[in-house]
């Protein structure tokens, strides 16, 4: 591979990486969870609204998808780039 | 067999099984102390983290005060939660690449100083002895009930049977233990709320019937709860009633804090690999997302039993008599947490009722004159107790109760001994043997250990008797302490090369200073009562309480790193390369003690 031992392309793969994934943690929580909560109103979940769901129930089950997502992700960058642990 | 002596047999043979443990795996290995994790699989190291990590502020106090504010308590779900995504994305790979085993000691040498070292530690000091207040208030409220006895002696109790247990030590450091205590805790925490799903919805699985159909009215429980709730003149479950900005700062303050705790960041250091350190966090989240998906279910559940058993025929009915709460089993409960003083009720009207309504509402008031009711007379229900009395509540068997006794002593006891030897070889390994006496002997350096321990759990005790607010109000101000100061200069010291050691050293201490400082101007001093200029009802600066300004302090911790960074020599290159041998995996040896 063309990027192999650049350790800036892999450094800068990475940031982009934590930056996409950071982004959607706070969309969950802050967004759909607190501030977007009453845009969201309008959808009804078991007696409750979206964003009550995801304050208390939907930001915790995307956090978990989100670390395990970035773990796999990172484990294949670390080899693609030849920094991964012999 | 009476419930004291089944609640006996649950706590004893509980604690007998963690001696146990520790002896069978103790006489396997001796190095074990310090490495805890080393060699241990992800899956076991998640779990064990997650033990060390859920205290008295999630299993005794949080679906409390969950139950009573509802949707605005959303923040401690959140929050204690996704700090583990900053946790594996942002720091976890990194520390454990650069292979030392204490967070003070990185911050010592990515900022060159044995200063920053110094501050680093006492960052971790502020924090972690807020944090055992809040854990002391907890182990109080367990033994009280547990003994039958006021909360006071319990936390004097609890505080001998803690440091006994942080003495024994070794314990703490030995994985298998703690996922015994996980095991002991995740089943008590969620065998009564299975229970309690099943009778109210149906659903065994309480995450599912917290967002389910209500079976005895067909209405979906939310709903019914919010019903109930506003009935009584009290705020809606599931709005929103505080400050948004107040609510996203708290939540980012539990988030960042969670990165910037000690004894959870420790864990990550030992995993075998940099592949599983990310792993590792990822496992720990599941083991704790299964009391915390669980918690929210927990505290709407138990609202609308303590509403209903308070209004039995109804809230346009007559409310429970004082005959009932005393004759009746049901009410049983109420009995037993009387006598610690942490559930209380008065008969003010003399009408052989107890109406339990909110008297501060102006519907309620015209009902209340109408009825010749005199005031809310379910005059005190501390937060902290809903839990341990939660299977009472629901009426459970005797053996559910023994369960859950243990299960709150599991938790607190763990991350309170856990805390202690934290601060301890802070304070004997890292101040007195780092800096102030680096000759010291070892049998010296263990005796300051000991003594620094008896100091931080006498400190504990004295501030935990005027405590801050409930258990997990004052957890969630060591964690705001922890995200001011600690989590920014880790960032900082991985994604930044600029950052020098003034930058560092005066961000930590503007950030650890002016939260303390904001925390105290709203708590009292050192949490003194009536010191407070301020109250969290009417906070200095806008909608921001005292528990939401870690987040404020952290950014005050960054900008401030920034500018005197920019005034002051450039980062030598040998950090530099350090820096960026730290941001790969390759070549990462075990971790090793830097003495």
């Amino acid at each position: 591979m063309s990027a192999k031992s650049d350790p800036k392309a892999y450094w800068s793969a990475n940031v982009r990486l934590i930056l996409i994934s950071l982004a959607i943690w706070a969309l969950v929580s802050f967004g759909f969870g607190i501030i977007l909560r009453p845009a969201l109103s309008g959808i009804t979940i078991g007696g409750a609204d979206l964003g009550f769901w995801f304050a208390q129930q939907g930001s915790i089950l995307v956090f978990l998808v989100l670390i395990f997502f970035y773990a796999w992700r990172m484990n294949r960058l670390d080899q693609q780039f030849g920094v991964d642990e012999e | 067999m009476d419930q004291f002596t089944l609640n006996l047999l649950f706590v004893g043979a509980s604690f007998a099984l963690y001696i146990g443990i520790a002896i069978w795996a103790r006489a396997g290995s001796t190095s074990e102390f310090y490495a805890a994790g080393r060699g241990v699989h992800p899956v076991t190291n998640g779990m064990a983290t997650a033990a060390d990590w859920m205290s008295a502020a999630s299993f005794i106090s949080m679906a409390g005060l969950i139950a009573f504010t509802g949707y605005d308590n959303s923040s401690f779900l959140m929050g204690w939660t996704g700090g583990y995504v900053l946790l594996a994305l942002l720091l976890a790979p990194y520390l454990r690449k650069f292979g030392k085993f204490t967070v003070s000691e990185f911050i010592g040498d990515r900022f060159y100083s044995k200063t920053a070292r110094m501050v680093a530690v006492i960052c971790l000091l502020v924090a972690s002895i807020t944090y055992v207040i809040g854990q002391m208030q907890g182990v109080g409220i367990a033994f009280g009930r547990f003994l039958e006895i006021d909360a006071f002696w319990g936390l004097l109790i609890g505080a001998c049977v803690v440091f006994a247990y942080a003495v024994f030590g070794g314990m703490k450091g030995v994985t298998y233990t703690q996922v015994a205590q996980y095991c002991v805790l995740i089943t008590a925490y969620t065998i009564p709320a299975v229970f309690i799903s099943l009778q109210l919805t149906g659903n065994p699985i309480p995450a599912l019937g917290l967002f389910g159909e209500h079976s005895a009215s067909g209405e979906p429980l939310l709903v019914k709860l919010d019903q109930i709730v506003t009935d009584l003149g009290f705020a809606e479950y599931t709005a929103a009633h505080g400050s948004t900005i107040n609510m996203v700062l708290f939540t980012l303050s539990l988030m960042i804090g969670t990165a910037g705790l000690p004894h959870v960041i420790m864990r990550f250091f030992t995993v075998p690999r940099v592949s599983d350190a990310r792993w590792s966090a990822g496992w720990t989240l599941v083991f704790i997302a299964l009391l915390y998906l669980t918690a929210p279910a927990v505290g709407a559940m138990a609202r609308l039993n303590i509403s209903e058993l308070m209004w039995p025929n109804g809230t346009d009915g007559e409310a429970v008599s004082v005959e009932q709460i005393e004759t009746d089993p049901e009410y049983g409960w109420m009995e037993t947490w009387q006598k610690t003083g942490l559930l209380g009720w008065e008969d003010k009207n003399g009408d052989g009722r107890i109406q339990y309504y909110n008297d501060a509402n102006a519907d309620l008031q015209a009902r209340a004159a109408e009825k010749g009711w005199e005031g809310n007379e379910l005059v005190n229900f501390n937060r902290d107790i809903l839990v341990l009395a939660n299977p009472e509540i629901a009426s459970l068997p005797g053996w559910v109760i023994g369960l859950v006794a243990a299960g709150g002593l599991a938790a607190a006891l763990s991350t309170a001994a856990g805390l202690l030897l934290a601060i301890s070889s802070a304070v004997s390994h890292d101040l007195l043997k780092g800096q102030l006496t680096p000759n010291m002997s070892e049998k010296s350096e263990l005796m300051a250990a000991r003594i620094s321990m008896a100091a931080a759990i006498v400190v504990a005790v004295i501030l935990g008797l005027n405590p801050p607010g409930f258990a997990a109000q004052t957890v969630a101000l060591a964690f705001g302490l922890a995200a001011a100061s600690i989590f920014p200069a880790l960032m900082m010291g991985i994604f930044s090369t600029r950052i020098n050691n003034a930058g560092a050293v005066a961000g930590m201490l503007a950030g650890l200073l002016v939260t303390l400082l904001y925390i105290f101007l709203h708590k009292g001093w050192f949490f003194i009562p009536d010191t407070n200029s301020f109250t969290d009802a009417d906070p200095l600066l806008g909608p921001i309480q005292s528990t939401s300004f870690g987040a404020v302090g952290a950014a005050v911790n960054f900008a401030v790193a920034y500018i005197v960074a920019g005034m002051t020599k450039e980062t030598p290159q040998e950090i530099k390369d350090l820096v960026e041998s730290v941001r790969v995996p390759r070549g990462a040896g075990v971790a090793v003690d830097g003495h």
